[in-house]
C-alpha cells in the first residue's frame, strides 16, 4: 500500500471546477465519485419510497371500511403488489447501497470503489428499473396484479393477451434490479478485501463495513437463484415453457423455492447495514466504546452463513413434507442467536454511557426497540404450529413492516440525520428531526401493531374487502399509516431547507471516531490526501489512542 | 459503596419480578386476542402462542426497561462532552447471552415440534412418502394414543376454483358450497385446485393448508366446537380472492347425517357466487375504473347451494 498521492490523482486543492461536490448538476451526470453515486442512490430511492407510500396510502384507504368500495378489485391487486415491490426493490435495497456507497471507502480508507465505472452503472439501472415499473401503470391491463411473490400460476394468468403486459414488464424489471445488484455485490466484496488502509486489519474495520460485507456476500450466493426464477417465469409467461406452469405439467413449488432462496435472506441484505448502522451510532450518542465489538463483527457474517438455509420457513404450509418443516424451524430459530447477540452488545453500549438524545439517537433507540418485537414475533412466526395459523394473515404483515418500517426506515432516518452534516456540509434542523422521529414513531406503531391482533384473529393480507368485525383495529391502522405520510412532509422540508442554507457543519460535529469524519464536510474527491494509516481498533471512545498515524485525530482526547 | 451494591442488586431484583409478573399476565391475555377453540388442533396451538407470548413479553419488557433506565438515568449533562467509561467488552457476560438464546431457541423449538406431532395434520401425501428420512410415523403412532386424534372417520373433497369453494361428501355423493363437519370426530379432507395455488384456512380451527393443483393433499383435524365458522382462502388467488369464502358448520354427528340424507334429496342448482355477481356488475358498467381481468369459474352446480 502506497502513501504518496498516485500519478494523476486530483488532489482537493487542485480538482477541477465541474467535479466540485457543491455543484448540484452532478447529481445528475455519470459522475463515478462513490459519494456522488452514493446520494445519487439516496436521492433516487427515496422519491421512490414517495410513490410506494402513496400506493400504501391508497390501499390504507380502501381498508378504511370493510367492502371493497375506494377503488376496484384490480387496482387494489396492483397496488400492493407495487407497493411491495417499490419499497423492497426502488427504496430500501437502493437506499441501503446508497450509504454503503457513500461510506464504505471513507471508512476503510481508500479513495473510491474498486470498480467506479461498474458502480455508476449499477447506478443508472436502478432508475431504468422504476420507468418500467412505473411504465406498466400506462399499458392496457395494467401493472403487474400477482403480489410480489409473483407465484405462478397466478402470475402466469394474462387476462388481456397482449406480449407486453404488467407481468412482463415487472419480471424484467426484477431481472435488470438483479443484474444491478449483483454488480454492486462484486464491487463492494472486491473493495472491502483490497482497498483497506494499511493497517486496518477486518478486526479493526468498522462494524457497518462488516454488516455491509456480510450483507454483499449474500447477494453474491442468493441472486442468481432469484434471476433464474424470475427468467423461468418470464420463459413460461411469453413464449409457453412449462417449468412452473401446472397445466402443463410444471410445478409452482419449484418457483416458490428458487423465489424464497433468495428472497428472504434479502430481508437480512437490508437489515445488516441497518446493524451496522446502529453499531456506528450507539457508541457515538452513548460516548463509549462498542460493546464485545469482535463478537458482534463475526455475528454478521454468521447471520449471512445461516440465511442460506432458512427458505422453507415460508412455505411451511405450501407443499412441503413435515420433517423439512422442522429443519427449518430450527435453523429459523438459530438466526436469533446472532442477532440477540447484537441487541445486547448495543445494550451494553448505551448503558452507563452519557447519551445525548439527538435526532439520529432517538432513531436509533426507536428502530431499536421496534426491532426487539419484531424478532420476537419472529420467532413466533418461525414455530410451525404457529405459523399455520398466523401464515399469510395480518401477523405476518405486522410483523414485516415492524421490521421494514419499523427498524430498516427507521436505521436509515437515523443515518441520513446522522451523516447529513458530513455528505452537505451542513446542519440539518434539530426541533424538525425531533417532530419528524415523534411522527414516525407513533405512526409506525399506531399503523402496524393493530395487524398483529388482526393477525391471530385470522384476519388474510392481500384482501381489499374483509369481515366487519375486523373493522376497528383495520381504521387504527390506516390512521396511523396517513400519520406516517405525514410524518415525511417535515423530514423533506428539514432536508431541503437545511441542504440549501443550513448552518456550516465542522468536520466532525459529533465528535465521533471514525474514518469518514477524520475528512472534511463534505469530503473531498477521492478523499484522503494521504492514505492514512490505521494503528487501533474502531470506537474508542474514552480511550487516548490515535485511530491513525498520520491523519489529524479528531478524538476529544 | 456497599450499601449502592446492595440497592443495585434490590433494585434489579425488583424489576426483573416485575417484568416477570407482567409477562405472565400478558401470557394469560393472549388467549383472548384469538377466535374460539374450535378444533383440537387450536387448543395445542393457543397454548403454544401464550407461551411464546410470556416468553417474548419478558424478553421485551427486559432490554425496554434498560434501554429507557439508560435513556432517563444516564444522559450526558448539558455542555458536558466527555466520554463515558471505556469498557470494551466482558466475555463471561457475551458467553452467558449467547448461551441463554440457544437453549432458548431449543427450548422453543423442542416444545413446538410436539405440538406438531400431536397435530399430525399431514400435508401432500406423495411427497410425505417419498423422502422422509425423519420417521414422521411416531406422528401417527402418537396420535392414535390420543382420544381425540384418533383415525379418521369422515372423509370429504374440497376443490377450490377462481373463485368458489365446493364440498363433495363420497359417502353419499352430494356436493354444498358449505362444509358441515361432524364435531368430535377425525376429518380427513383431499385438498385440490382446478387452476391456480389455493389456500384452504379456518381461522377458528387455527389450520391452514395450501392447495397445489396437479397435486394431492390430504389435511386432517378434529373439529369440537358446534357453531358456524368462516373457511377462507389464504393463498392470494387473483383478482377476486377476498370473496373466496365458504361457511364451515360445525354439529353434532346426528344432525350431520340429518343434513346429508336432506340434501341427497335435493337438485343440484348453481350457488351463489360473489365474484361472479362482481364480476357481472363490473363488465356492464359504461366506465371502466379497473384493469381487465380474468373471468370467474361459472357458479358450481351443487346439491345444498347454501
Amino acid at each position: 500500500m502506497t502513501n504518496v498521492p498516485i500519478e494523476g490523482m486530483l488532489l482537493p486543492n487542485e480538482k477541477p471546477n465541474h467535479e466540485s461536490p457543491g455543484n448540484w448538476k452532478e447529481y445528475f451526470s455519470f459522475s463515478t465519485d462513490h459519494k456522488v453515486i452514493g446520494i445519487q442512490y439516496l436521492v433516487t430511492s427515496f422519491f421512490f419510497f414517495l410513490v410506494g407510500g402513496i400506493f400504501a396510502m391508497v390501499m390504507r384507504g380502501e381498508l378504511m371500511t370493510p367492502e371493497s368500495d375506494l377503488v376496484d378489485r384490480t387496482v387494489y391487486n396492483g397496488m400492493f403488489t407495487m407497493h411491495g415491490t417499490v419499497m423492497l426493490f426502488l427504496w430500501t435495497f437502493p437506499s441501503l447501497v446508497g450509504f454503503a456507497n457513500y461510506l464504505v471507502p471513507l471508512m476503510i480508507g481508500a479513495r473510491d470503489m474498486a470498480f467506479p465505472r461498474l458502480n455508476a452503472v449499477a447506478f443508472w439501472m436502478v432508475p431504468v428499473v422504476g420507468i418500467i415499473m412505473m411504465g406498466s401503470f400506462f399499458i392496457p391491463g395494467g401493472p403487474a396484479q400477482a403480489g410480489w411473490w409473483s407465484y405462478p400460476p397466478v402470475s402466469l394468468q394474462n387476462p388481456t393477451g397482449n406480449l407486453i403486459n404488467g407481468q412482463v414488464l415487472w419480471l424484467l424489471a426484477v431481472a435488470i434490479s438483479g443484474v444491478s445488484s449483483i454488480m454492486g455485490a462484486v464491487n463492494f466484496v472486491t473493495t472491502i478485501v483490497k482497498m483497506r488502509a494499511p493497517g486496518m486489519g477486518f478486526f479493526r474495520m468498522p462494524l457497518f463495513v462488516w454488516a455491509v460485507f456480510s450483507a454483499q456476500i449474500i447477494q453474491l450466493f442468493g441472486l442468481p437463484a432469484l434471476t433464474a426464477g424470475a427468467v423461468m417465469l418470464l420463459l413460461d409467461l411469453t413464449v409457453g415453457t412449462a417449468f412452473f406452469d401446472p397445466a402443463k405439467g410444471g410445478n409452482p413449488v419449484m418457483f416458490e423455492h428458487y423465489f424464497w432462496f433468495y428472497s428472504h435472506p434479502a430481508v437480512y441484505v437490508i437489515i445488516l447495514p441497518i446493524f451496522g448502522i446502529f453499531s456506528e451510532i450507539f457508541p457515538v450518542y452513548s460516548r463509549k466504546p462498542l460493546f464485545g465489538y469482535k463478537v458482534v463483527a463475526v455475528s454478521s457474517i454468521l447471520i449471512a452463513i445461516v440465511s442460506g438455509i432458512v427458505w422453507v420457513h415460508h412455505m411451511y404450509v405450501s407443499g412441503t413434507p413435515g420433517w423439512m418443516r422442522l429443519i427449518f424451524m430450527l435453523t429459523t430459530m438459530f438466526v436469533s442467536v446472532p442477532t440477540g447477540i447484537k441487541v445486547f452488545a448495543w445494550v451494553a453500549t448505551i448503558w452507563g454511557g452519557k447519551l445525548r438524545l439527538n435526532t439520529p439517537m432517538l432513531f436509533a433507540l426507536g428502530g431499536l426497540i421496534m426491532f426487539v418485537f419484531a424478532g420476537i414475533t419472529g420467532i413466533m412466526l418461525s414455530s410451525v404450529p404457529v405459523d399455520v395459523h398466523v401464515n399469510n394473515t395480518y401477523f405476518v404483515v405486522g410483523h414485516f413492516h415492524y421490521v421494514l418500517y419499523g427498524t430498516v426506515t427507521m436505521g436509515l432516518y437515523a443515518a441520513i440525520y446522522h451523516w447529513f452534516p458530513k455528505m452537505t456540509g451542513r446542519m440539518y434542523s434539530e426541533s424538525w428531526g425531533k417532530i419528524h422521529f415523534w411522527l414516525a414513531f407513533i405512526g409506525t406503531n399506531l399503523n402496524f401493531l393493530p395487524m398483529h391482533p388482526l393477525g391471530l384473529q385470522g384476519m388474510l393480507r392481500r384482501v381489499a374487502s374483509y369481515a366487519p368485525e375486523y373493522q376497528f383495529w383495520n381504521v387504527i391502522a390506516s390512521l396511523g399509516g396517513f400519520l406516517l405520510g405525514i410524518s415525511t412532509l417535515p423530514f423533506i422540508f428539514n432536508m431541503v431547507i437545511s441542504w440549501m442554507q443550513g448552518e456550516k457543519a465542522p468536520d466532525n460535529p459529533w465528535r465521533a471516531i471514525g474514518l469518514e469524519w477524520m475528512v472534511s464536510s463534505p469530503p473531498p474527491v477521492e478523499n484522503f490526501e494521504e492514505i492514512p494509516i490505521i494503528i487501533s481498533e474502531p470506537y474508542g471512545y474514552g480511550k487516548s489512542e490515535p485511530l491513525t498515524a498520520n491523519l489529524s485525530n479528531h478524538n476529544p482526547d | 459503596m456497599n450499601i449502592q451494591k446492595i440497592l443495585n442488586i434490590l433494585t434489579l431484583l425488583t424489576g426483573a419480578i416485575a417484568v416477570t409478573v407482567i409477562s405472565l399476565w400478558i401470557g394469560k391475555q393472549s388467549y383472548s386476542w384469538l377466535p374460539p377453540q374450535a378444533a383440537a388442533e387450536s387448543v395445542l396451538i393457543d397454548d403454544l402462542i401464550s407461551f411464546l407470548v410470556t416468553l417474548g413479553a419478558f424478553i421485551f419488557l427486559g432490554v425496554t426497561s434498560t434501554l429507557m433506565y439508560s435513556v432517563i438515568f444516564h444522559r450526558a449533562v448539558k455542555d458536558d462532552f466527555t466520554d463515558g467509561p471505556s469498557i470494551e467488552g466482558n466475555i463471561t457476560l457475551e458467553v452467558v447471552w449467547t448461551a441463554i438464546p440457544i437453549l432458548l431457541v431449543l427450548w422453543i423449538a423442542g416444545y413446538s415440534y410436539q405440538v406438531y406431532e400431536k397435530m399430525g395434520i399431514q400435508g401432500p401425501s406423495e411427497i410425505v412418502h417419498l423422502h422422509n428420512p425423519l420417521g414422521m410415523e411416531s406422528a401417527y403412532a402418537e396420535a392414535k394414543d390420543a382420544p381425540a386424534l384418533a383415525e379418521p372417520v369422515e372423509k370429504i373433497d374440497v376443490l377450490a376454483k377462481q373463485w368458489a369453494w365446493v364440498f363433495h361428501y363420497p359417502e353419499r355423493d352430494v356436493t354444498s358450497t358449505e362444509l358441515h363437519l361432524p364435531s368430535d370426530r377425525r376429518i380427513r379432507l383431499a385438498l385440490r385446485s382446478q387452476d391456480v395455488l389455493h389456500g384452504f384456512y379456518i381461522p377458528a380451527f387455527r389450520l391452514k393448508q395450501d392447495i397445489i393443483p396437479n397435486h394431492a393433499i390430504d389435511f386432517e383435524f378434529t373439529p369440537i366446537r358446534p357453531g358456524k365458522y368462516s373457511l377462507t382462502d389464504s393463498q392470494y388467488s387473483g383478482t377476486y380472492f377476498a370473496t373466496m369464502q365458504a361457511n364451515v358448520i360445525v354439529e353434532s354427528p346426528e344432525d350431520y347425517q340429518q343434513w346429508l340424507a336432506k340434501i341427497a334429496t335435493q337438485k343440484p342448482s348453481p350457488a351463489k357466487n360473489q365474484a361472479a355477481a362482481e364480476y357481472a356488475q363490473t363488465s356492464h358498467q359504461s366506465v371502466q375504473t379497473g384493469w381487465v381481468t380474468v373471468p370467474p369459474a361459472a357458479p358450481p352446480l351443487v346439491n345444498s347451494p347454501g
